[in-house]
């Protein structure tokens, strides 16, 4: 069939089933819009900046595990793209971003709103494409698709000269690719699972360190039923949260910086990790030296590179997690559970020793209070996301996740702004579900003009302020290792938060107390308006446990001794 | 980046011969903070694919990286760590026409060379040898004051 480029990216966004889409017209990108405008095969949600168009397609895909398209243009339309591309990079989230650029004629002219895009985004996109001639647009559509959900999914960028938008061509969209220097593993070496298999069997304190790996190949059954089956117990990532499910009792918590005392200790002590989906990152692993020091590691990963990449590995398994642990799970049948029996109970006493927990207090509402109160009345049936900071911190350890993708965070880049345009990309996903955007009074202002959208659209998402007048986190690190230095984390001045949301038609809670808290949040539900909860927080609360960057996993910073009665 | 573990090593990278895609692999080494000592490029006769050759530094964990760093971009088809190879580099070296000819004549030929080209006051030697020997006949043209040394870039294929 006949018809123009901007014609084909909308084809293409409709073959490939994408249902929303989100971003900001611009001069490069204009025929494109035409054409949006003139289709209803998806529709467009019209963010107030790129790089919230760009979270938001990124939590749509979070949520919903689907590719997240978003569409911007030349220039600092790309530009504003950027973190959003990074932010879905390193948390490999599958997303193809559609920029336009400058006509072919212009292109190293320094023409008006010309950026080098592929060179920019190089470094923070799995692939990336310059459209050079109609001919290959949609080949290249097709393979920006593919790439951005296979292997290790990625966000891949597709930046289209202006010219061919306009240029009428022959489309024919492809139905499978061929790209014969791309070739994911995703079976895994079956002696070389054989060979893990054999040693999860000999192994005296095994543990599972669960990753975001997991989420993203849906492995989530399957490793619970591993869990289940072989009673070995089970730390997650930050990325993780919710893959065990919080009422599961193999589950010792979350491992690393802000890690639980079980989960750690764990890590230090065990003889065997059975890392699926996790990539040893530095949050997690502390002072490389002695991470897992005692420790045989078998390391299944879809991407060959994130293995031996920091530590050394001795059952090297390249493949997809899901399908991997199938394998392992009927050679497990004989597995002597009994055999963990002691190593279980040692992890239980460490749990009894330092569990997850704070000092509450009557008079002021503790930042975990609020999250655990959130977890009481919204718990299951809620969709998580999150800005970057302590608030952060307190959701991944007291927030009861129960499955995948209920958890929506920023996690290797730690982007701020992320939380509440992605929580409209999760609400827009899953509009039956309670969305709330769990954030700091640092964090939200990054991306506040997204209530707009948020209100114009209908997508009633809850916006939880954990409000401490700081930039929460850096001023715990200037506590704790710069002599309590406050270097401008002090965030005293604040906007009207109330008249701030209502300005933008949403609804503003001032909430001081723990009545006040539930009374606002039942009423958020009913009202089904884009709000802000302003919870007036602790101000100097840390986020605990704490291993100092750098330091051995084992030596953390605990919360203090909550005494149970009759306990001295 | 360097330190005294830091071995020499050669790699060739089969890729897809399309636009930006030494871009891709130079940008890999400088974000990653690879080395590269020399680079050479060219399209592989009769196909779409580009052989580079690159010659970089690096400890065990490192090599093994790069590798599977190069891997990853999607236009790369293979990686060859050299292990058993055969390489060569070439040199173009230009001397005063006052030196002795048959001096530079002599020492070019004994690095699988000659003088190629003798203009007004400027003469040009070519020498394609192992990099060790290259180096060496760099050191040994020394004493002939020339003006200008051009190298190559070693480019290698496994015995």
């Amino acid at each position: 069939m006949q018809m123009s480029g901007a014609q084909m990216v909308c084809e293409a966004i409709i073959a490939e089933g994408v249902k929303t889409v989100f971003g900001y017209p611009g001069g490069a990108i204009m025929h494109v819009y035409d054409e949006i405008y003139k289709q209803n095969g998806f529709e467009h949600i019209l963010t107030r900046h790129e790089q919230a168009a760009v979270h938001a397609a990124d939590g749509y895909a979070r949520a919903t595990g689907e590719v997240g398209v978003a569409m911007v243009t030349s220039g600092p339309g790309f530009t504003n793209a950027v973190t959003g591309l990074a932010t879905a990079y390193m948390d490999s989230i599958p997303m193809v971003v559609i920029s336009g650029q400058v006509p072919l004629s212009l292109i190293g002219t320094d023409g008006f709103q010309e950026i080098d895009a592929v060179g920019i985004s190089r470094p923070c996109t799995k692939h990336n494409f310059l459209v050079r001639s109609l001919e290959e647009l949609p080949r290249i559509l097709k393979e920006a698709f593919y790439l951005a959900r296979s292997g290790r999914p990625g966000p891949i960028l597709v930046d289209i000269p202006k010219d061919i938008t306009v240029e009428i061509g022959e489309f024919k969209y492809p139905d499978s690719v061929h790209i014969p220097s791309y070739k994911p593993t995703y079976k895994g070496n079956n002696r070389q699972i054989e060979k893990a298999v054999e040693a999860i069997k000999k192994a005296k304190k095994p543990l599972l360190y669960i990753g975001g790996g997991v989420v993203l190949s849906n492995a989530y059954k399957l490793v619970r039923e591993l869990a289940e089956k072989t009673q070995i117990p089970a730390v997650e990532t930050l990325m993780a949260r919710g893959v065990m499910g919080a009422k599961n009792p193999l589950l010792l918590g979350m491992l690393g910086m802000h890690g639980n005392y079980a989960s750690n200790m764990a890590m230090s002590e065990t003889d065997l990790v059975i890392s699926l989906g996790a990539r040893f990152d530095d949050r997690v692993t502390g002072k490389l030296s002695e991470f897992a020091k005692y420790a045989d590691i078998i390391h299944v990963d879809i991407d060959p590179a994130n293995i031996a990449k920091l530590v050394d590995v001795d059952y090297p398994i390249v493949g997809d997690v899901a399908q991997v642990v199938q394998k392992m799970l009927p050679m497990l049948d004989d597995v002597n559970t009994d055999r963990y029996q002691a190593w279980r109970e040692i992890l239980k006493r460490y749990d009894e020793l330092h569990p997850q927990s704070y000092v509450d207090s009557d008079e002021v509402i503790k930042p975990q209070w609020a999250i655990e109160r959130l977890g009481e009345l919204v718990g299951e049936q809620a969709i998580i996301t999150s800005d970057v900071g302590q608030h952060q911190m307190w959701a991944a350890q007291h927030y009861p996740f129960d499955r995948p993708r209920q958890w929506i965070n920023s996690g290797g880049l730690g982007t701020m702004g992320f939380g509440l345009p992605a929580a409209i990309g999760a609400k827009r996903a899953h509009p039956e579900k309670t969305v709330i955007n769990i954030t700091g009074d640092g964090s939200i202002l990054m991306n506040v003009q997204e209530l707009v959208t948020a209100a114009e659209y209908k997508i009633p998402v809850i916006n939880v302020i954990l409000n401490n007048h700081f930039l929460g986190m850096v001023r715990q690190w200037q506590t704790f290792f710069y002599d309590k230095r406050y270097s401008e984390t002090d965030l005293s001045y604040q906007p009207n938060w109330k008249q701030l949301v209502e300005a933008c038609g949403g609804i503003g809670y001032d909430v001081t107390t723990k009545e006040e808290f539930d009374a606002a949040l039942q009423d958020a539900i009913e009202q089904d308006k884009v709000c802000f909860m302003n919870v007036a927080v602790n101000r100097f609360e840390n986020v605990l446990p704490m291993v100092p960057a750098g330091g051995a996993l084992f030596n953390m910073m605990l919360p203090p001794k909550i005494e149970k009665e009759g306990e001295k | 980046m360097t330190n005294s573990n830091d071995e020499r090593r050669v790699i060739s990278v089969v890729v897809m011969n399309e636009s930006s895609v030494l871009a891709r692999i130079t940008a890999l080494f400088a974000g990653r903070g690879y080395n590269i000592e020399s680079l050479t490029v060219a399209p592989i006769p009769y196909t779409d694919m580009s052989h580079i050759t690159i010659e970089t530094r690096g400890n065990a964990r490192v090599m093994e990286q790069i590798t599977k760093q190069l891997h990853k971009l999607i236009p790369v088809y293979k990686v060859i760590e050299h292990e058993e190879m055969v390489e060569k580099e070439m040199v173009l070296v230009k001397f005063p026409i006052a030196e002795n000819l048959s001096d530079i004549a002599a020492l070019a030929s004994a690095y699988n060379g000659g003088i190629v080209n003798v203009g007004k006051e400027m003469v040009v030697a070519q020498v394609a040898d192992e990099p060790k020997r290259v180096k060496h006949f760099i050191e040994a043209a020394e004493r002939y004051n020339p003006c200008e040394i051009v190298r190559g870039g070693v480019v290698a294929i496994e015995r």
